[in-house]
C-alpha cells in the first residue's frame, strides 16, 4: 500500500458500512470459505497421510520439474524482460508501440490455446521443432518445453515490472557517471543495474510464482510422464480424477504453502523496491 | 548519416538528447532493437499467427464446420453465459473494494488489500479442488447438497465459482491505485452541497474512474472466458453441458481434430487481440485523463 495523504479516515463519505460489509461478505463466499474447506479437509485427513504423499518419489519428482522449470523459465524472463523493456523505453523505432502492446499477449491469449500452439510450433514436424530436431535439441514433451511454455506465460512480469521503473530514471544520473569518466558498461553495471534490480526481482518472482501453479500452457507440451516431465498441478488433477482426495488436497496444500510464502516475500520486495527508488 | 537511423529523433518533447558518451553505440544500439524483435517475434508473433494458420488448416469449409459444430457452439455458449455472470459479480466486488479501501481509513485495511490479491497466488488448479472439498460429493457440503439434490460440482454453479475466484482480484487491483491517486475532494464538495450517496457515486465517482473500470472489466472477461485450469478441475467435461470453450479446445486437439481444435482456439485468439487493442486504447485515454487532471490541478 501506497501511504497516500488522503488515506486518513473520512467520515463525511457516505457508504462505507454498505461497501464494507458487502467487499467481506463476497471475499468470504468466493474466497475465504472456499480456502477454509481446503484447511478443514487437510486436518480430517491426518498429517501423517499427507506426510507419506507429500514425500513420495512421484510427487517429489512433480515438485522438481514444477519449480525447476519455473526457476529456469523465471531466470530466462528476467534476462529477456529487462533486455525487451529497455529497448521500448530508451529506443524508438518502427513498430515500438505494437511490440508493446503485444508484450501483455500471454496474459490474453487463454492458456490452453498458448499450450497447443507451441506444442504444435515446437513438435518433430512443426515450424520450429523440424530446424531443432536435426540439432538433436528436442523441446515438445521435454522439460525444455515446460521452459519455453512458462517463458511465454511470465514474459510480461518481469517487462511490466521494469518499464515504469526505466521510464523515471533521472538522465542526470547516467550524465555524471558519463561526465565522471564511466564508460557506458560502468555506467549500466554500477548505476542504473543497482537501480533496476529490485524492479527486476519483483518481476522474477512473479512470473516464477505464476510459472510454479502454470497448468493449461505446459499440460500440453509436457508429454507428462511420471518422474520426468509430471508438473505437480497435473498430478492434482490425477489425483482428483482417481477420487484420492486426501492425496490431491495435500499436494495442493504443500503448494499453496509455497505460493503463500513467496507472496509474502514478492510484498517484502515491492516495499524495499519503493523504499530503494526514493532512496535514489 | 541520415535522421531515420538515428532513433533517439523521436523522443517525446522534453527529454534530452543523449550525448556521446551517456549513449550505447549506434551498432549496439541496432543489436538489442534486434534482439528485442526477435525474441518478440519468436515467442508472441509467431504462436499467433501458427493459431490461424492452423485453424485454416482444413480450409475455410472445415473452418466454418468445425465453429457450427452443435457442441462448439454449446461451448461458446457456456463461456458467454459464465462470462456475463461472474464478470458483473466481480465488477461489483471490484467497485466496492477500491470505494471502502481508497476513501476510508480503518483496522485491517492492508490485510484486507492482500486477501484480495490471495487468489493470484493460488494455483488454478488449486482454485478448482478448494470448490471440489466444499461441494463435491465426498465435499464439506457434499452430503447436504446431495440429499436436496443440488449439483454444483461439474455443473454451471462449479464453474462459474471457479471462475470467478480466479478473475476475482482483477477490478478492485485496477481501481484502488487510480482512487486513491484521484482523492475524495470533489465526492466531499458533492456530499456537502447536499447530493445523495447514489447521486455522489453516479454524477461523480463513476465519470472519474470510468476509463479504469474499463480496463479492468477487460482484463477479468478475457481471464474468465480463457480460463483452463480451475474450470477443467470442476466442469466433468460433459460434452454439450459443461464444455466451456478452453476445455472443447482441449478435446478436440487430444482427438487429433488438430484444424478444428484451432478453429475454436482462434475464437479465443481473436478475444485476445481484442482485449489487446481495448487495453491500449484505454491505456491511450487513461494517461490523457492523468495528464488533464494534473494540468488542472495545477491551474
Amino acid at each position: 500500500m501506497r501511504a497516500m495523504p488522503g488515506s486518513r479516515r473520512r467520515s463525511a463519505l457516505p457508504g462505507f458500512g454498505p461497501a464494507l460489509g458487502f467487499t467481506l461478505f463476497y471475499l468470504s463466499l468466493i474466497v475465504l470459505i472456499p480456502l477454509a474447506a481446503l484447511g478443514m479437509k487437510t486436518a480430517s485427513f491426518g498429517w501423517d497421510s499427507l506426510w507419506a504423499t507429500v514425500t513420495s518419489p512421484r510427487v517429489l519428482a512433480s515438485y522438481r520439474v514444477s519449480f525447476g522449470t519455473a526457476f529456469a523459465a523465471a531466470c530466462a524472463n528476467a534476462g529477456f524482460g529487462l533486455l525487451v523493456a529497455w529497448v521500448l523505453v530508451r529506443y524508438r523505432f518502427p513498430g515500438r508501440a505494437l511490440a508493446d502492446a503485444l508484450v501483455d499477449l500471454p496474459f490474453a491469449l487463454p492458456t490452453a490455446v498458448a499450450g497447443i500452439t507451441l506444442t504444435t510450433l515446437l513438435a518433430k514436424n512443426g515450424w520450429l521443432g523440424r530446424y531443432l530436431e536435426p540439432l538433436g535439441i528436442q523441446v515438445a514433451f521435454t522439460p525444455l518445453g515446460i521452459t519455453v511454455a512458462l517463458i511465454f506465460i511470465g514474459l510480461p512480469f518481469v517487462v511490466r515490472s521494469v518499464q515504469p521503473v526505466l521510464e523515471d530514471l533521472e538522465p542526470e544520473l547516467e550524465e555524471a557517471a558519463a561526465s565522471l569518466g564511466a564508460s557506458r558498461w560502468q555506467t549500466f553495471r554500477r548505476v542504473l543495474f543497482p537501480a533496476l534490480a529490485p524492479a527486476v526481482l519483483t518481476g522474477f518472482a512473479l512470473a516464477f510464482a505464476r510459472g510454479v501453479g502454470e497448468y493449461g500452457s505446459v499440460v500440453f507440451i509436457s508429454g507428462n510422464m511420471p518422474m520426468k516431465t509430471e508438473i505437480a498441478p497435473l498430478l492434482i488433477v490425477t489425483k482428483l480424477e482417481q477420487y484420492d482426495y486426501a492425496g490431491a488436497t495435500a499436494i495442493a496444500v504443500a503448494m499453496l504453502v509455497v505460493s503463500l510464502l513467496m507472496l509474502v516475500a514478492i510484498n517484502g520486495l515491492q516495499s524495499w523496491s519503493r523504499a530503494h527508488e526514493r532512496a535514489v | 548519416m541520415s535522421q531515420s537511423l538515428d532513433w533517439n529523433a523521436a523522443l517525446p518533447a522534453g527529454t534530452r538528447a543523449r550525448s556521446r558518451a551517456d549513449a550505447e553505440p549506434r551498432w549496439l544500439r541496432a543489436l538489442l532493437i534486434a534482439g528485442c524483435i526477435v525474441f518478440l517475434g519468436l515467442f508472441l508473433v509467431l504462436p499467433l499467427v501458427a493459431v490461424f494458420v492452423n485453424a485454416f488448416g482444413a480450409g475455410l469449409a472445415g473452418y466454418a464446420a468445425a465453429l457450427v459444430d452443435p457442441m462448439a457452439r454449446s461451448a461458446i455458449g457456456l463461456t458467454l453465459l459464465v462470462a456475463a455472470i461472474s464478470v458483473p459479480l466481480n465488477t461489483l466486488f471490484g467497485v466496492a473494494a477500491a470505494w471502502t479501501i481508497a476513501r476510508f481509513d480503518f483496522p485491517g485495511r492492508n490485510l484486507l488489500v492482500s486477501l484480495i490479491d490471495l487468489p493470484f497466488a493460488v494455483s488454478p488448479v488449486v482454485a478448482g479442488l478448494v470448490f471440489v472439498l466444499l461441494f463435491g460429493m465426498q465435499g464439506v457440503l457434499g452430503p447436504w447438497l446431495t440429499l436436496h439434490d443440488i449439483r454444483i460440482i461439474f455443473a454451471l454453479p462449479g464453474i462459474v465459482l471457479a471462475t470467478t475466484f480466479v478473475t476475482f482480484p482483477f477490478v478492485a487491483r485496477e481501481l484502488i491505485p487510480l482512487m486513491q491517486e484521484q482523492g475524495s475532494e470533489e465526492e466531499l464538495a458533492a456530499v456537502s452541497l447536499g447530493a445523495s450517496a447514489w447521486q455522489m457515486f453516479r454524477r461523480i465517482t463513476l465519470p472519474k474512474i470510468r476509463l479504469g473500470l474499463l480496463y479492468g472489466i477487460v482484463l477479468v472477461n478475457a481471464r474468465a472466458m480463457g480460463e483452463f485450469g480451475a474450470v477443467s478441475v470442476v466442469s466433468g467435461h460433459v460434452r454439450g453441458r459443461t464444455n466451456t470453450m478452453p476445455l472443447h479446445v482441449e478435446i478436440l486437439y487430444n482427438e487429433y481434430q488438430t484444424a478444428a481444435a484451432f478453429a475454436v482456439a482462434s475464437l479465443l485468439a481473436f478475444l485476445a487481440i481484442g482485449t489487446l487493442v481495448a487495453k491500449s486504447l484505454l491505456e491511450w485515454r487513461l494517461a490523457k485523463q492523468s495528464r488533464a487532471d494534473a494540468g488542472a490541478q495545477e491551474g
